[in-house]
C-alpha cells in the first residue's frame, strides 16, 4: 500500500466536504478579526494603562489575542476530519480499502495537519501585520528579537491544537463527545486551571497553556512559566504525540 | 474464493459467531442465510478484516485480508446502505476510495453508470434515498473490478425494480466466474438468486448445500381444490389413489398431485371445480424450521439433528406439517404480508 495513494485519497476526502472550508475559514476570520479588534482597543487605551503594564507591554502577543477563540474552530476541524468517518459509517469502507490502520490514520492526520499548517501560518502572519498596523507606533517589527519566532510559533500552535484534537477524536470516535470535551476544556477549564493560584503549577503544563508561550515576546510581569517558548511548544507536542499514539493504539485494537 | 476455518467471535460471554467453517466458491451466487442476529454481519466484517476474530481464520484467495495488495481490486463489499458522508458527492465518495487503491478515476464514472447514478453523481449523497444509497454502496463494491464480491442484505430498502436489478447483477457477476457472497434473512429472495446456500443460526453453521438440493429436500408441491361437492371429489381422488387432506376452510389439498390429471378426472366425472391451483410450499418455512431448530438447540442444549450439510431431522414435524393443516388464509396471508417475492407461485419456485 503506497502511502502516497492514501494521502491522495485523504486529500480528496478533506476537500470534498464543506465543513473543511467552514471551520478553517472561521478559524482564520475569528483569529484575525478578534486580534485586530483588541489591537485597536489597546492602542486607544494604552495611555490609561498602569505603568507596570506599559513596561511589560507585548504588542506581538496582543495581536494574537484572537487565538483563544479561533483555535476552537481549528478543534472542530480536527475533530470532524476524524470522527466523520465514524458518524457516517464510512470508516468500514475506508478500512476495507486501506486495512493498514496506521497508514490510514497517519495519512489522514498528515493531510489535515498540512492543511492546518498552511491556514495557521497564513492566519498568523496576517494577524500579526494587521495587529501591528492597528497598534501604530506601539507595534512591533517582524525583525525585532523573538518576533518572527512568535509569529511562526502562533501558526505552529494552531497546527498542534488541530493535531491534538484529531488524536482525541480518534480515541473517542464520536464527534459530539469529542467536541463536548475539547471545546469547554480549551475555552474555559484550561484557562481557569492556568490562572487560579492553587492549580497554576499544573495548569501551565496543559497543552494550550504551554504551547501559547511561543507567542510571547516580552516576559510577563509575574515572571511567567518555568520553561522557554520552544520548551513550551515541546510540552504541547508531547501532548499531541500522546493523543495520536492513543488514537492509533485504540484504532489498531478495536473492531471497526 | 473465501475460506473460513473455525471462525469465532465472542462478545463478552455471548458467542456471536461459533466455529464457522465453510468455503465460498467462484462461479455461483452463494446465499448466506440466517435470521436477524444470527451473526451474518459479524462474519462478513471479520472476512473484511474489520473485526478481529476471537479464534479461527479467514482467507481471501489464500491470503489474510491485511496481506491483500489494493484489497478493493480483490474483494468488493457492500456492508451497509448509506455508510457515506452525507456532504460528499457520490463521485467524490467513490473517487477517494478509488485513489487509495490506485484505481483510475474513469472507473468511478463507469461504476456510477453501471448502478445508474450518473445523473446524480455530483450531488451530495445526503439527499439520496435508501435505494440510491444501496446503489452507491454497490458501486463502491464494484469499483476495483474484484473477483470476489460480498453484499450484506443488498435488497433492503429497494423497490421491486431495484430488487430485480440487483438479482440480475449478482447472477451476471457469478456467471462471469466471480465469487458472489450475499447475505439475507429472506429465504425467498435467496431461492431466486443463489445457487449455493450457507445457513447459520446463533452463529453456528446449519447447512452448507446447493440450492437445488435444499429445494429438493425441503419443498413440497401440492394442488388446492375447491368444489361445490367436496365429498364426491374426495372419493373420486381417493379412488384414483391420491392422498387428500381437507382444509378447515373447505378446500382440499392433494400432495404432489398433478393439476392436469385432477382436472381431467373431475371433468370426466362431470364434477364442477371452483378452484384448481398447483402450489409449492414456501422454502421460507423450511428455512424457518431449520433455524428454529438452532434456537431450540441453544436454549435447551438438546440435540435436534441440525447437522451441517443436511436438512432438519424431522422435516415433516410441527413446522410446515402443522401449517398445512391450519386454515389456509393464515399461512398465505403471513407469507404474502411479509415477503414480496415469496415462492407461492410454482413458476417462481426454482
Amino acid at each position: 500500500m503506497a502511502a502516497t495513494r492514501v494521502l491522495r485519497s485523504e486529500w480528496t476526502k478533506i476537500k470534498s466536504v464543506r465543513s473543511t472550508v467552514w471551520t478553517l475559514g472561521l478559524a482564520a476570520v475569528t483569529t484575525i478579526a478578534l486580534g485586530a479588534l483588541i489591537s485597536a482597543l489597546t492602542k486607544s487605551q494604552f495611555d490609561q494603562m498602569p505603568r507596570q503594564e506599559q513596561i511589560s507591554f507585548d504588542p506581538t502577543f496582543v495581536s494574537f489575542a484572537g487565538t483563544g477563540l479561533g483555535q476552537l474552530a481549528m478543534i472542530v476541524f480536527g475533530v470532524l476530519v476524524v470522527s466523520n468517518e465514524y458518524s457516517s459509517g464510512m470508516i468500514r469502507a475506508s478500512l476495507a480499502a486501506v486495512p493498514q490502520r496506521g497508514t490510514f490514520l497517519f495519512c489522514k492526520v498528515g493531510v489535515a495537519t498540512a492543511l492546518a499548517l498552511v491556514v495557521g501560518m497564513a492566519t498568523s502572519f496576517v494577524t500579526f501585520f494587521l495587529g501591528q498596523a492597528l497598534l501604530g507606533g506601539r507595534g512591533a517589527e517582524l525583525g525585532d528579537p523573538g518576533v518572527l519566532r512568535a509569529v511562526t510559533g502562533a501558526g505552529l500552535y494552531m497546527t498542534l491544537i488541530t493535531m491534538f484534537s484529531m488524536g482525541v477524536a480518534a480515541m473517542l470516535r464520536s464527534p459530539t463527545l469529542s467536541l463536548g470535551i475539547l471545546m469547554p476544556f480549551f475555552f474555559l477549564v484550561s484557562n481557569i486551571l492556568g490562572n487560579v493560584p492553587a492549580t497554576e503549577k499544573i495548569g501551565r503544563y496543559l497543552p494550550d497553556q504551554a504551547g501559547s508561550k511561543i507567542m510571547q515576546v516580552v516576559t510577563p510581569a509575574d515572571g511567567g512559566a518555568p520553561y522557554g517558548p520552544w520548551a513550551g511548544l515541546g510540552i504541547m507536542a508531547l501532548w499531541v504525540l500522546a493523543a495520536l499514539a492513543g488514537g492509533f493504539l485504540l484504532l489498531r485494537r478495536r473492531d471497526a | 474464493m473465501i475460506e473460513l476455518e473455525g471462525l469465532t467471535k465472542r462478545y463478552g460471554d455471548k458467542l456471536a459467531v461459533d466455529g464457522l467453517t465453510f468455503t465460498v466458491r467462484p462461479g455461483v451466487v452463494t446465499g448466506f442465510l440466517g435470521p436477524n442476529g444470527a451473526g451474518k454481519s459479524t462474519t462478513m466484517r471479520m472476512m473484511l478484516g474489520l473485526d478481529r476474530p476471537t479464534a479461527g481464520d479467514v482467507r481471501i484467495d489464500g491470503k489474510h485480508y491485511a496481506q491483500l495488495r489494493d484489497p478493493l481490486t480483490s474483494i468488493g463489499a457492500l456492508l451497509e446502505a448509506k455508510a457515506v458522508h452525507g456532504g460528499r458527492s457520490a463521485y467524490n465518495h467513490l473517487l477517494c476510495l478509488a485513489q487509495s487503491n490506485g484505481i483510475p478515476s474513469r472507473r468511478v464514472d463507469q461504476v456510477l453508470e453501471t448502478v445508474g447514478l450518473s445523473a446524480v453523481a455530483r450531488k451530495r449523497s445526503k439527499g439520496f434515498s435508501l435505494g440510491m444509497g444501496q446503489r452507491l454502496g454497490i458501486a463502491a463494491a464494484l469499483l476495483g473490478d474484484p473477483r470476489i464480491l460480498m453484499f450484506d442484505e443488498p435488497v433492503n430498502g429497494l423497490d421491486p425494480e431495484g430488487i430485480h436489478w440487483i438479482r440480475t447483477l449478482m447472477q451476471r457477476l457469478a456467471a462471469e466466474g466471480r465469487t458472489v457472497f450475499v447475505s439475507s434473512h429472506l429465504m425467498s429472495e435467496m431461492a431466486l438468486t443463489a445457487g449455493h446456500l450457507v445457513v447459520i443460526g446463533q452463529g453456528k453453521l446449519l447447512a452448507d448445500t446447493s440450492m437445488s438440493a435444499f429445494i429438493a429436500e425441503n419443498s413440497r408441491s401440492y394442488v388446492t381444490l375447491r368444489s361445490p361437492e367436496p365429498e364426491r371429489l374426495r372419493d373420486l381422488l381417493h379412488g384414483a389413489g391420491m392422498t387428500v387432506v381437507p382444509r378447515a376452510d373447505g378446500a382440499l389439498e392433494v400432495d404432489g398431485g398433478d393439476a392436469a390429471v385432477i382436472g381431467e378426472l373431475a371433468a370426466a366425472n362431470g364434477l364442477a371445480l371452483h378452484e384448481l391451483s398447483p402450489r409449492q410450499a414456501s422454502l421460507e418455512e423450511a428455512f424457518m424450521q431449520l433455524t428454529a431448530g438452532a434456537v431450540e438447540y441453544h436454549a435447551h442444549s438438546e440435540a435436534r439433528g441440525t447437522a451441517p450439510g443436511g436438512a432438519p431431522a424431522q422435516p415433516g414435524g410441527d413446522g410446515w406439517g402443522a401449517g398445512r393443516q391450519a386454515p389456509g388464509g393464515g399461512r398465505g396471508k403471513r407469507r404474502r404480508g411479509k415477503h414480496r417475492n415469496d415462492v407461492t407461485d410454482p413458476d417462481q419456485g426454482a
